[in-house]
């Protein structure tokens, strides 16, 4: 608990400054959002009523103290696009966000493990070069385009899943945990959870396949390196079976960095999220960015930021303690 | 295997250099002007398919404007912003790792901290923050991108840096009576080359990815500049009608960010001997 606490501590000046970095930001961008926002019509009284409301006629120090004293007890203020509290966006949309990038992440996996680990094992045979290629390949598509591809072939010519949204178009789901798949099936609804699950897939492969390509190479070289130990070659001498020494002596050392990794490249995936979201109009937090950007919502965008920021920064907390769980040599 | 390396780096190269020219010569290279609408003409397939017509190799978008035309001029887009982000933000990046990792102390606790907070959001993150708030425009691009690619270089120059002092011909060459920078950028920081130029390859595939994920977001540079990402945004409302719109400027990203990404791989299989050793 204590290394949690540390860390959580050590934390709280990077936080404070990532959202300085973003408060600022908002500041230096050109134009008045407050008449970007009210439109030619307004009044210059109108606008000077309005930036008293905010608060933007004060000091930027004042109103990045008043900002942070708000967001500390939650209040992140109205979204101007959608007159809604800001908070209260970001927690509907966050699910299908938390959804897709775990369905992605088990793409990775389910990709990236038996391909890397395959490859390092046959190290420099045919396969081994195919599999780096095709990591290669991966690392290069545009994942935009390749969801774009996916959509073109599978949804319009072969007309076999969904282009867009979660789920059907009057299909209902019991708000319980607002992910789609978990919430169907505590329902026993199975038409909506197949609708799920249909409109997750191409979202899933699209931004999974980047994430996969990455971590083929990593787990390729992350096992070929603990092949080469001399632990491993003692459990050979004494007659360990193959089996055995692939699964519980290589697999498991070369899991730490496969996890070091996976973590750090979460961070690719929520930025990834905001593409893949806008190409399928798959309505998370990444989408919500974008329509903020382009309604020019600040303050909305700028919690966004902060939000991705500060998730990215728990996420790569959360691996490091993990480390702990599969390495007991790992103490902090 | 050595062959099999240098291959890489010839493929990986010729792509390269391909973008090179396409960009520079882009006026010879380009049968039309990028920005010329022929009405008439408009979305009109390529030429070796049912419809195509013989003026346009690869086609017409909505607007009837020719797309290899409009490609071979986006090629400018992602070369100007890829060269440029990758020199400046690998100078700046150096600048500070070498720095930070020579002199140590305090200088290198600023350094680490402010390293820290820009690793704290994922880069393209930063890149997107920034051009919202900022808006669309080239130098707003490379800037956004620049920020967000530093930290890399930074991180790898001051580690390598850190042992390099170490060693015993700085030793010699502060004990002849070298300056601190003298020593700093005529001995140490040349032995960091090799690493830096590695990174330098895969950030320039990284950025070229990058902007056009941007352009295609409507962040990235002015709509009436034709780049690859903006051309596959705007073709994406006529996937079913007109595939080719979408399917060429992707082709040219991947094709070339592919042979970036090969270039560095060959590059690393040569400069870090603790792959050679791997092999």
């Amino acid at each position: 608990m204590n290394t949690i606490r540390r860390r959580l501590l050590g934390a709280v000046p990077v936080i404070l400054g990532i959202s300085f970095l973003i408060f600022l930001l908002m500041h230096i961008a050109p134009g008045d959002p407050v008449s970007l926002l009210l439109g030619d019509d307004a009044t210059p009284a109108d606008i000077e009523r309005t930036r008293r409301e905010w608060g933007l006629d004060q000091p930027i120090v004042v109103q990045y103290l008043d900002f942070l004293s708000r967001a500390v007890r939650g209040d992140f203020g109205k979204s101007l696009k959608f007159n809604e509290p800001v908070l209260k966006l970001v927690w509907e949309r966050l699910p299908a966000t938390i959804e897709l990038g775990f369905a992605s992440m088990l793409v990775a996996i389910l990709i990236a493990v038996p391909l890397g680990v395959y490859s390092a094992i046959k190290h420099n045979s045919l396969l081994d070069h195919a599999g780096m290629s095709v990591a290669l390949i991966g690392v290069s598509l545009p994942n935009f385009w390749l969801g774009i591809m996916l959509i073109y072939f599978l949804g319009g010519q072969l007309n076999l899943l969904p282009v867009a949204g979660r789920i059907e178009y009057g299909m209902e789901v019991p708000p319980i945990t607002r992910l789609y798949l978990v919430d169907t099936l505590l329902a026993g609804n199975f038409p909506a959870f197949w609708s799920a699950f249909k409109h997750l897939l191409m979202p899933a492969f699209t931004l999974g396949t980047s994430l996969a390509a990455i971590m083929t190479r990593i787990a390729r070289s992350s096992v070929l390196e603990v092949m080469r130990q001399d632990f491993i070659t003692t459990a050979r001498a004494k007659g360990v079976s193959e089996k055995v020494v692939i699964w519980r002596h290589i697999l498991r050392n070369a899991m730490i960095t496969i996890v070091t990794i996976l973590g750090l490249q979460l961070g690719a995936l929520l930025s990834g999220s905001v593409i893949t979201e806008t190409v399928f109009s798959f309505p998370g937090i990444g989408d919500l960015l974008i329509q903020s950007i382009s309604a020019r919502d600040y303050r909305l965008t700028q919690v966004l930021i902060l939000f991705f920021a500060i998730m990215y920064f728990v996420v790569n907390m959360l691996v490091d303690v993990l480390y702990s769980v599969i390495d007991p040599r790992i103490k902090f | 295997m050595l062959s099999f390396r240098y291959l890489k780096i010839w493929i990986g190269g010729a792509i390269l250099l391909l973008l090179l020219v396409s960009g520079v010569a882009a006026p010879l290279l380009a049968p039309r002007d990028p920005q010329a609408q022929t009405l008439e003409d408009r979305l009109r397939p390529p030429r070796w398919t049912e419809n195509g017509s013989p003026a346009y190799l690869l086609g017409t978008d909505n607007l009837g404007r020719d797309m290899l035309s409009r490609i071979i001029y986006g090629s400018r887009i992602s070369l100007i912003v890829g060269a440029t982000t990758v020199f400046l933000a690998g100078f700046i990046g150096c600048l500070l790792g070498a720095v930070a990792g020579y002199f140590g102390d305090i200088t290198d606790e600023i350094v680490n901290k402010v390293s820290e907070i820009f690793l704290a959001f994922p880069f393209l993150l930063i890149a997107i923050a920034i051009m919202a708030f900022l808006g669309q425009g080239v130098l707003n691009l490379i800037l956004a991108l620049m920020l967000s690619r530093w930290v890399q270089y930074c991180r790898v120059v001051r580690g390598e840096v850190l042992s390099l002092r170490e060693r015993d011909f700085v030793t010699a060459a502060k004990a002849l009576g070298g300056k601190d920078f003298y020593v700093l950028f005529r001995h140490v920081v040349p032995n960091t080359v090799a690493s830096v130029t590695v990174i330098a390859t895969f950030a320039m595939a990284i950025v070229i990815i990058s902007e056009a994920s941007l352009s295609f977001l409507g962040l990235g540079v002015p709509a009436h500049i034709p780049t690859w990402g903006s051309m596959l945004s705007e073709g994406r409302s006529y996937i079913n009608r007109a595939p080719w719109l979408t399917i060429f400027p992707g082709l040219a990203i991947f094709i070339t960010v592919f042979g970036i990404n090969l270039l560095g791989d060959g590059l690393r299989d040569i400069f870090d001997p603790k792959l050679r050793r791997q092999r």
